[in-house]
């Protein structure tokens, strides 16, 4: 596991939505850090505060209290072009490919748009032809076609191409692979793990599975109400759980087992 | 006496300009006191399945061919329709989605009782309150939710009202077409024990459970019937099918399955390359044949059928048991 300076620091991040009575404290004083090249999963059930917790980080919501640093830098509250030069390090994918994508629009004008928007003039970004190979998809059928053309497993990896077109040094995937078919899923966590090899690429995986947690982490950090209550490298977490919590979720995975 | 069986069921949904052959000679049989798991990648033809197993097609489906019983009752597949009064009473759906499945305006003892009002005979409302309550409780929940809109109601208390709803009418069998992909693990859990509960309890006489979560059918379902390309490829009972997946593609599906188990991620899996058919050509061979490492000159030029040996079936060449040494069957 690189062992260098965090490249994403988090100090008591911490969001609240609501008011009074009505007051959720969604995540509650959180501390993380992600190094240059390391897979983070951030794994919890539903409603634990994990998507918000990744939202924070992207600043797409100001957080209640707390700070956000990348590269040793303040972002906690970027705006306007402090915030799109952010966007250009760190990129996110989401769980709905067909959400993602403009349904009208071909798929390689939504690639050509997002390089546009963010990285106007830049060399050292991909054209959206060798995003797509990159992904194992073929560019020039692929750029043609419109969302409802491809399928699920297609249209996830033309979005990852989209954001890893722009060579971003964190990815934030919330969900990414959890409405793909468990064949197609791993050859999409294999391509994330080909990219942290071949390009240092430094990937927050959030997800309710442990499974994939396990299969493409270094460190698992397991979050339940707004809290991360273990943190450790994966195989730890797995073979020796601290918190009762995390012996629950494993307890709950189905296995591939009989009777 | 075998619950539901179907043979050789062809369908296609039709477009202007395309038939895309969504079920390519399905079969099945579900027998009583069981849980059946359907098994398969994202458009192989499982929910079409479902919903004509269920006898709720969508409206652009044509059944080519193909015969269906279901609890002695001869299906007419040409007018499913005209079955509509076998829905809720001997059949049932627990459909995708269930927390969306619930109307949000109305209460749910009023949701409960238009299911009711929708069988036979006629029932007074405080007959319905009387047996949904009945039933809830039998799901471990409250007279009170009976007053309760949706919305006031948890995510685990919805779904155990929708399968309340889904099996009110007492069906004899239930079709569960992927109730609990859109859960986390813990409440995929809960779904889970429950499926286990209505058949164990004898409220339904069997369910057929389809998914594409591999791991979850392993540990739930008593048969598991592997599905690609409109098709079952094979079938099995569960332990058997999960130790000797005889067919590719079973084999493939099993091992694309990430478990968090101590030492198991050191194995760099493959998934399966390439993606599932066009289903609007139909190739004389193998479906799987394209993706099929082992895949000869037989498997591209004529297509296997499903061939019983003892309790499993299998379509594919390569396991043909005419070919098999007897140990290896």
């Amino acid at each position: 596991m690189p062992a260098e300076e965090p490249m994403l620091r988090a100090r008591g991040l911490t969001k609240t939505f609501g008011r009074g009575r009505l007051e959720v404290c969604a995540v509650d004083a959180v501390d993380l850090a992600i190094a240059p090249g390391e897979v983070v999963a951030l794994v919890g059930q539903s409603g634990s505060g994990k998507s918000t917790l990744g939202r924070l980080l992207l600043r797409l919501l100001d957080p209640t209290a707390g700070r956000i640093e990348f590269d040793g830098r303040e972002v906690t509250g970027l705006r306007g072009a402090g915030r799109r030069r952010y966007w250009r390090a760190v990129q996110a994918v989401f769980q709905d490919p067909f959400a993602a994508f403009h349904q009208y629009r071909r798929v390689g004008a939504t690639l050509a748009a997002a390089r546009r928007l963010l990285a106007p003039a830049d060399r050292d970004v991909a054209d959206p032809g060798a995003a797509l190979a990159a992904v194992g998809l073929d560019p020039d059928r692929t750029a043609a076609k419109r969302p409802h053309e491809l399928s699920g497993g297609q249209l996830q990896r033309a979005m990852i191409a989209r954001a890893l077109m722009l060579r971003p040094r964190l990815l934030i995937a919330d969900e990414a692979t959890s409405m793909l078919d468990a064949s197609v899923r791993v050859t999409v966590l294999n391509l994330l793990a080909d990219l942290r090899r071949d390009r240092d690429l430094s990937v927050l995986f959030v997800t309710h599975d442990l499974g994939q947690a396990y299969y493409l982490a270094d460190r698992i950090l397991v979050m339940h109400r707004g809290r991360i209550v273990e943190s450790g490298p994966a195989e730890r977490v797995v073979a020796d759980p601290e918190h009762d919590y995390t012996r629950s979720l494993l307890a709950d995975v189905p296995k591939l087992h009989h009777g | 006496m075998t619950l539901a069986t179907i043979r050789d069921l062809r369908a296609h949904y039709a477009t202007a300009e395309r038939r895309y052959h969504a079920l390519d000679g399905a079969e099945l049989a579900v027998e009583p006191g069981r849980i059946l798991g359907i098994v398969g990648e994202s458009g192989c033809g499982k929910s079409t399945l479902a919903s004509v197993l269920s006898l709720n097609p969508k409206p652009a489906l044509r059944v080519d061919s193909g015969t269906m019983s279901i609890a002695g009752t001869e299906i007419d597949l040409a007018d499913i329709e005209s079955h509509r009064s076998l829905r809720g009473g001997t059949v049932a759906l627990l459909p995708q989605g269930a927390l969306g499945a619930l109307n949000p305006t109305r209460r749910i003892g009023a949701a409960a009782h238009d299911i009711l009002a929708a069988g036979p005979g006629r029932i007074k409302r405080s007959a319905s309150a009387a047996r949904t309550a009945a039933r809830l409780e039998e799901l471990d929940l409250p007279p009170r939710v009976l007053d309760a809109y949706p919305h006031q109601l948890s995510g685990g208390m919805r779904q155990r009202v929708v399968a309340a709803l889904a099996t009110l009418r007492d069906p004899r069998l239930l079709v569960a077409d992927e109730p609990s992909s859109a859960l986390d693990v813990s409440s995929q859990r809960l779904l889970m024990n429950l499926l286990r509960r209505l058949v164990d309890e004898e409220l339904v006489e069997g369910i057929v459970l389809i998914t594409h979560d591999v791991a979850l059918l392993s540990e739930l379902a008593d048969r598991i019937a592997v599905m690609y390309a409109g098709r079952v490829v094979e079938q099995a009972p569960a332990r058997t099918l999960v130790e000797r997946p005889r067919h590719p593609y079973s084999k493939a599906l099993f091992a694309s399955v990430l478990v968090p188990e101590p030492g198991t991620r050191e194995r760099r899996l493959d998934g399966i390359p390439g993606s599932p058919p066009d289903l609007r050509a139909r190739e004389p061979g193998c479906a799987f044949a394209p993706r099929c490492a082992e895949a000869t000159e037989q498997c591209r030029a004529r297509r296997p059928a499903l061939i019983e040996t003892g309790p499993a079936a299998a379509a594919c060449w390569l396991r043909d048991p005419a070919k098999e040494p007897a140990d290896a069957r």
